[in-house]
């Protein structure tokens, strides 16, 4: 006992560094990861307060697991996280490549970076502005393309209401937003390759896009790797503002927009359902958790060093 | 006179193998083609097809530009025109007779960053700091601490909960900032930054003279570690800015909408720029024209300004933090 005092004692100043961060892991991570028991509970407020309320609330077992998979809504959305999420991953990762590559071909270097610089824009933007750039074209009365679409007299479409086009919208939203960001790590490590190998190669005959094939995407491949091994484990996890902001959160296109977040926050803030809106984040936080360790788990038989842990 | 000349031609004796140096691959390629650079005609169509990407990203913003100085009018009758047939100030006269809420918004997107950041970038290097010094006998345990959040996520109900119920901080400023102060993954990025940067024989002579941890923490470690923590402040105060997702949650109160969370609520009308506004105060005209859509349109520029004409300055730093990388010990 007089030992571990005496530890603290000698450790107290980094424990006063670490004091603030611990107190704000407790309240706004590890708190919540005590409620998801609520998943297991129908949620009461009790006037005692935050843990008198889950607390008191009574356990119903499986009843809000059993209600949320009896509905379609649990197929639909983890088949639209998990598809769309897989066209995201692939198409992100050739278009990333793709623009890296012809970045760093590109002669005119000081075009290069204008370029770059011009693709980072959508990155540092906001969904809801995003969402505004989107209505600028799709606006059924005043949008681009309904005008466009006039002059060839085809008859307007109420694009907010028609979800067969949003599947493509959202894919191309997601890639205009993220191509720029993901290009400029894939050109960072362009530039470090060593440049010996490109002449070796030329010696040998090869055409630029030989080069380009056994030089340039063999010292990519493990960068590349990585990064998509990571991007499954996440493939749960979706970015709430393009299928919240973007869609402008029309109900006529939920059965292609309605993603595991959305449904969860809908299932919060619009019904106020709480065991079973805290089931479908739970569902997602476990499979989220198991995705992780298995990538993890790959990632490190591959290469150790970019493992997470 | 010799010492005049030498002035003049000292800079240009420094400069002249500096610009050889750098130049010579340009001039040699202009000459006898670089055979390691692509065909002319290759570069060409690359370059277009770059430039048309390029400009689809930048293009949706330089549209908006155009609509907010449409005129309601020509909106109503010809949609959103490239080049518009009326051009009007009207939405910003009007963004002008409102301006309560939204000057109200950009003061608490503006404080809700500030102070944000301040706290995140304290917090996260202190923490950091601490778990990436050897001495410290818990560093394993407050390093598995933040860890493990990276992994399990409490999940939004149960954190809504916590926030409204046990921290009753729904419709406070606080509801902004404290949510996303801290994050395990700037923690750890942290962490091995101060590993790489930060050496202990450095700190340890200063340990000898008898400076405090405190004082080593801001005047040693501090300005060495500045490249990371600038690119930590960075992603916070991005994340700040563009935050919506928190005032969706916590906030009701209009006197506390953010400038993001302003947007989404005028998405569908405008009314909602009036809750600040005195009825009383105002000029009945001012409602009865009201320029609708140029009118969002001309607070998405209001709003995005800031970033677009700042980002530019900033995004090196931005590239750099990418490249901060590894985060192993």
């Amino acid at each position: 006992m007089k030992r571990i005092l005496n530890d603290i004692y000698k450790n107290r100043i980094w424990l006063i560094m670490v004091l603030p961060g611990t107190i704000w892991l407790l309240l706004f991570a590890y708190l919540p990861m005590f409620g998801q028991v609520l998943a297991f509970k129908d949620f009461r407020i009790h006037p005692d307060g935050f843990f008198a309320s889950v607390i008191t609330s009574e356990w119903v077992g499986w009843e809000n697991f059993k209600y949320l998979f009896s509905t379609n809504d649990a197929l639909i959305i983890t088949r639209n996280t998990i598809l769309y999420n897989l066209v995201f991953i692939v198409l992100g990762l050739v278009a990333a490549v793709t623009t890296a590559i012809l970045l760093s071909e590109l002669l005119n270097k000081r075009l290069s970076k204008v370029y770059q610089t011009g693709m980072l824009f959508p990155h540092f933007i906001s969904w809801v502005i995003g969402s505004y750039f989107v209505f600028t074209f799709l606006s059924a009365d005043s949008g681009l393309l309904n005008n466009v679409l006039g002059w060839f007299n085809i008859d307007p479409i109420s694009w907010y209401n028609e979800p067969k086009f949003w599947p493509y919208l959202l894919v191309f939203m997601s890639l205009w937003k993220g191509v720029g960001y993901g290009s400029i790590i894939y050109l960072a490590s362009i530039v470090g390759i060593d440049k010996t190998y490109y002449e070796a190669a030329m010696i040998d005959g090869a055409s630029k896009w030989k080069q380009i094939k056994h030089v340039t995407l063999p010292m990519l491949k493990p960068l590349m790797i990585i990064l998509t091994i990571m991007n499954v484990g996440r493939i749960f996890n979706s970015d709430f503002g393009l299928f919240y902001q973007v869609p402008r959160d029309s109900g006529t296109l939920y059965s292609v927009t309605n993603v595991i977040d959305t449904f969860v926050f809908r299932g919060l803030m619009t019904l106020g359902d709480i065991g079973m809106s805290t089931a479908a984040g739970l569902y997602q936080s476990v499979v989220g958790l198991i995705l992780v360790l298995i990538a993890n788990y790959i990632v490190r038989k591959l290469d150790e060093e970019s493992a997470l842990f | 006179m010799p010492n005049k000349l030498n002035q003049t031609q000292t800079p240009g004796n420094v400069s002249q193998p500096l610009n050889l140096k750098k130049d010579g691959g340009d001039i040699k390629r202009k000459k006898v083609r670089n055979p390691h650079s692509l065909h002319p005609v290759m570069n060409s169509i690359v370059s277009i097809f770059l430039g048309v990407f390029t400009f689809m990203c930048v293009f949706p913003f330089l549209y908006v530009i155009i609509i907010s100085f449409t005129s309601e009018e020509s909106i109503v009758r010809n949609g959103f025109q490239i080049i518009p047939s009326e051009w009007s100030m009207d939405a910003y006269n009007y963004l002008w007779g409102v301006k309560e809420q939204l000057l109200g918004s950009y003061g608490i997107t503006i404080i809700v960053t500030v102070v944000g950041t301040v706290i995140s970038v304290l917090m996260i290097s202190f923490y950091a700091y601490a778990i990436s010094r050897p001495q410290f006998k818990y560093r394993r345990f407050f390093t598995m601490l933040a860890f493990f959040t990276m992994l399990f996520s409490g999940g939004l109900v149960p954190t809504y909960i916590v926030v409204t119920q046990f921290l009753g901080l729904k419709n406070t400023i606080w509801a902004l900032i404290l949510p996303l102060v801290m994050n395990a993954f700037y923690i750890i990025i942290m962490r091995t930054f101060f590993m790489k940067s930060v050496s202990e024989s450095i700190l340890e002579s200063a340990r000898i003279d008898g400076a405090s941890e405190w004082r080593i923490f801001f005047q040693i470690v501090f300005p060495l570690s500045l490249p990371g923590i600038a690119t930590i402040a960075l992603f916070s105060t991005l994340g700040y800015w563009n935050d919506w997702f928190t005032a969706l949650l916590y906030i009701d109160n209009p006197k506390l909408v953010p400038l993001q969370a302003l947007l989404m609520k005028i998405e569908a009308n405008l009314e909602f720029m009036r809750q600040n506004v005195e009825v009383g105060l105002m000029q009945q005209s001012l409602f009865d024209t009201l320029p609708q859509e140029s009118a969002k349109m001309a607070m998405v520029v209001i709003a995005t300004l800031p970033i677009a004409v700042s980002y530019p300055f900033f995004q090196k730093y931005f590239i750099s933090g990418l490249t901060i990388g590894g985060v192993k010990e």
